[in-house]
């Protein structure tokens, strides 16, 4: 499929899931359905950095909280819808992504990975000391009680959600099968050969780095507004790292699939299954199933699929 | 055009208090075969990681097609026109043979290639006679095969200098014939080739001049016969 | 003093990291683990609880044995390691962490001990022996593995596989069994650094998050994989963080251990104590 012809496909899916608020009463829907398509952009950034490059990045978390924080602290200073907060919150993290980026990716490769789990923490105190927006305290965001065209403001996160889900699906189809993929992909089979083979691989990473930031930044914007109440503890929720890595690991890391089958599955799990069981429970189960698959399933469920259909003894 | 394609000046690299090149000077003409030879450890290896910029030098200056290259990273000088081959041999592991070859194609070569990458990788598979092979997994390879891939992947770097690292060890005599056939044809097409090898019948029948390396210094340059004549090579081999 | 603890988590990590190259981002989870396994034993019977930490050791010996077991069939042999091993322990370090929730809830946990609550003074200088208590483990523990290292042919071996694998299987030894070995050690010295733990702190499960950075941090500055470089910079970070709560408050202190791993990064290849 071109990309041509794919970006109509994810614009037709966008359209749906408008018109789905106009069909649709139940708000549970939407609010189920806001978190599995948040996940989707948070798994598909994490899987540009952590599955395309090899970069693990464990404060997924941080990058989140990063993008729902830019939210809170803009709109404490100056009213601005939505819309317009979001590019904030995705370049924010986007420079952060950058910085750590810079920091460390000239070291080997696990050193990102430490750095980032320090990061999380880092960010989440000097959150938490920030008295502009709340401290550990937390802060109230008031949603604005209409918006044009959508019966309820929950109906427009959704809408919202899915075209930002739309946008990281299409960048990361478009970054796989583009050179700068294909640079990506040689970084992480052999850092050291890409480079012999004239593969500008700090400035590849770099720009992985960022990328990434930027789109788990955009997953994070219109959080505030979804919960309506936000603080250090629950912007920063372990949750939101350990499905960043989880969904795409169990999806499939070499594929843009792998991360939205994973959010899908994962995603849509949890939704049903907070309602039975606890979340401790639930969270549980989804660390398990993290162990389990990258032990007995490296490619994820894309790759286990590849194997079914492939003629190739080897795959 | 000067005759000189690389000229390395009295470049020295240490690892913590180990002096693994000292003050070493190498010339390199173009369209020339040059064959690098000397006992495990005497620095072949780091010599060429530090032509090839996988390694940072502490002190002298590399010189290719005349410019210094000094200070540029390992990718600059790919785009450049150095290209290598590594002694274990290090596929893309998940790509297929293909796309192995696209790497360097997009990248190093830059505008020395032309528009069809596809094509013009499935072309230098077909040159080393991997042809059938193109769309599988480079996994799955035979230990030949695999040098063969090592070496069509340097050559999709579209090099003016190829750097080939032990890329016969541990083949039989009928495969390293292959091999060196294959060195000469590319070498025939212009490209100069700086041979690593320890099988003296493949470097001595290859290359126009040999340079020897031991424990970190160049102790001959010079036609093989007089090379293998000289009392100080063997006494690098056979120890005093 | 609080070095001395941050030396005993160190230690096994700078085993498993700088000698033998495994990320092990779960070492402070088991060191939590040890934790709630002396609380359970200390609320229950009223066992010490540093007795109890090194009575557990040859239970967290084995555990770290099979933990490498499984990770080496599953990553090191495929040799797919950096990722989904780095994943693995992402999973485990998870598994953990809930498994402990789950089982004592998310509140903090303290033991008792008749060390526990006194000081000593020493001139101007009081010393609560709850930390001082853990402070002489810690260093005891590290002299033991030291010496362990640099007097004992498997230590020696263990040094070897970070070394060169090749050279070690021509003298017939099995890198791979040496290596379940270290790896069990180092849970092993996990078990007492948790017990360690819940003595100077109360603990609650995912206090292990906290202390990764500056662990990492630690063995990074500590040359990885020396004993001596690690206690060192164990003790160095210890002090620099008293002296920023002191003076600025404790609520900086993470941020401080991130600063810490970024010195230590930039500095890298040489550490505090040149190898």
């Amino acid at each position: 499929m071109s990309h041509r012809t794919f970006f109509f496909v994810v614009l037709g899916l966008v359209l749906v899931s408008l018109g789905l608020t106009k069909a649709i009463e139940n708000e549970y829907y939407f609010f189920a359905g806001y978190v599995i398509l948040q996940y989707i952009v948070l798994a598909t950034a994490w899987n540009i950095l952590g599955g395309f490059t090899g970069y693990v990045n464990f404060g997924s978390a941080g990058f989140f909280a990063a993008g729902a924080y830019t939210t809170v602290a803009v709109v404490k200073w100056v009213d601005l819808p939505l819309l317009a907060l979001i590019p904030l919150s995705g370049i924010v993290c986007g420079l952060i992504g950058l910085a750590t980026g810079y920091l460390t990716l000239r070291l080997r490769g696990v050193y990102f990975a430490i750095a980032t789990l320090a990061l999380a923490i880092v960010l989440e105190t000097i959150i938490a000391n920030w008295e502009h927006v709340g401290g550990a305290a937390g802060a109230f965001v008031i949603r604005p009680k209409e918006v044009m065209f959508f019966d309820s403001y929950v109906e427009f996160l959704f809408w919202t959600m899915s075209l930002l889900a739309a946008i990281a699906v299409f960048a990361a189809r478009y970054i796989q099968h583009s050179r700068f993929g294909r640079g990506l992909a040689a970084i992480r089979d052999d850092e050291g050969v890409a480079e012999s083979m004239g593969v500008p691989t700090l400035k590849l990473k770099l720009m992985s780095t960022t990328i990434s930031g930027a789109l788990m930044g955009l997953a994070g914007a219109p959080f505030v507004y979804y919960v309506t109440y936000i603080d250090p503890p629950s912007a920063f929720n372990l949750e939101y790292a350990v499905n960043a890595v989880a969904m795409p690991m169990i999806g499939g890391p070499t594929s843009w699939l792998g991360p939205v089958i994973g959010a899908v599955l994962l995603g849509g799990a949890q939704q049903i299954a907070t309602v039975t069981i606890s979340s401790e429970l639930n969270l549980l189960i989804v660390g398990i199933m993290l162990v389990v698959f990258v032990i007995v399933a490296p490619d994820g469920i894309v790759g286990l699929v590849r194997r079914l259909f492939s003629k190739d003894p080897r795959a | 055009m000067s005759d000189t394609l690389l000229e390395v000046r009295e470049i020295t690299k240490r690892f913590g208090g180990f002096v693994a090149l000292n003050q070493v000077s190498l010339v390199v003409a173009r369209g020339e075969r040059l064959g690098l030879i000397g006992p495990n450890g005497s620095g072949k290896t780091t010599l060429i990681n530090c032509i090839a910029g996988a390694l940072p030098t502490d002190g002298g200056s590399i010189h290719f097609d005349g410019f210094d290259i000094s200070g540029r990273a390992a990718h600059q000088r790919a785009r450049l026109g150095i290209a290598r081959s590594f002694q274990i041999p290090r596929p893309f592991h998940s790509m297929s043979n293909v796309e192995n070859l696209v790497i360097p194609l997009e990248y190093a070569a830059g505008d020395r290639h032309g528009g069809n990458v596809d094509a013009e990788a499935r072309e230098i598979l077909a040159r080393v006679g991997l042809s059938d092979r193109a769309d599988k997994s480079c996994s799955g390879l035979t230990q030949v095969d695999m040098r063969r891939l090592e070496l069509a992947r340097a050559l999709a770097a579209r090099p003016t200098l190829l750097i080939v690292d032990e890329v016969m060890a541990g083949l039989a005599h009928a495969e390293v014939d292959e091999i060196l056939a294959i060195l000469q044809e590319i070498n025939d097409q212009g490209i100069t080739i700086v041979m690593i090898e320890h099988i003296m019948r493949a470097v001595m029948g290859f290359s126009q001049r040999i340079a020897v390396l031991d424990a970190g210094e160049k102790i001959a340059d010079g036609d093989p016969e007089s090379v293998v004549g000289d009392p100080r090579v063997e006494r690098a081999y056979l120890g005093e | 003093m609080l070095g001395g603890f941050y030396a005993s988590v160190a230690l096994g990590l700078t085993l498993v990291f700088g000698l033998l190259n495994i990320v092990n981002i779960a070492h402070p989870a088991f060191v939590v683990l040890g934790s709630f396994l002396v609380y359970a034993a200390n609320a229950q019977w009223g066992v010490d609880p540093i007795a109890m930490g090194v009575i557990l050791t040859p239970l967290f010996f084995l555990l770290g044995m099979a933990t490498y077991s499984v990770y080496h069939a599953s990553f090191e042999k495929r040799d797919n390691e950096s990722l989904r091993g780095l994943a693995f322990f992402f999973g485990l370090m998870f598994i953990i962490e809930v498994g402990l929730i789950l089982q004592y809830g998310v509140d903090y946990r303290l033991v008792n001990a008749p060390y526990i609550g006194k000081v000593i003074n020493l001139g101007s200088v009081t010393l609560p022996l709850r930390m001082l208590v853990p402070f002489c483990v810690a260093l005891v523990m590290a002299l033991g593995i030291f010496l362990f290292l640099s007097r004992t042919y498997l230590g020696r071996a263990i040094r070897a596989v970070a070394q060169d694998q090749l050279a070690l299987q021509l003298v017939a030894a099995d890198p791979v069994r040496i290596k379940r070995i270290a790896f069990g050690i180092a849970i092993a010295t996990a078990c007492v650094a948790g017990a360690l733990l819940i003595v100077i702190n109360p603990v609650e499960p995912a206090a292990g998050r906290v202390y990764i950075g500056r662990i990492f941090a630690i063995v990074v500055l500590g040359g990885m994989g020396s004993v001596r470089g690690t206690v060192a910079a164990a003790i160095v970070l210890g002090i620099v963080e008293s002296v920023t709560s002191t003076i600025y408050s404790p609520s900086w202190a993470p941020a401080v251990a991130f600063g810490f791993l970024l010195f230590a990064l930039a500095v890298r290849p040489a550490g505090l104590l040149r190898r």
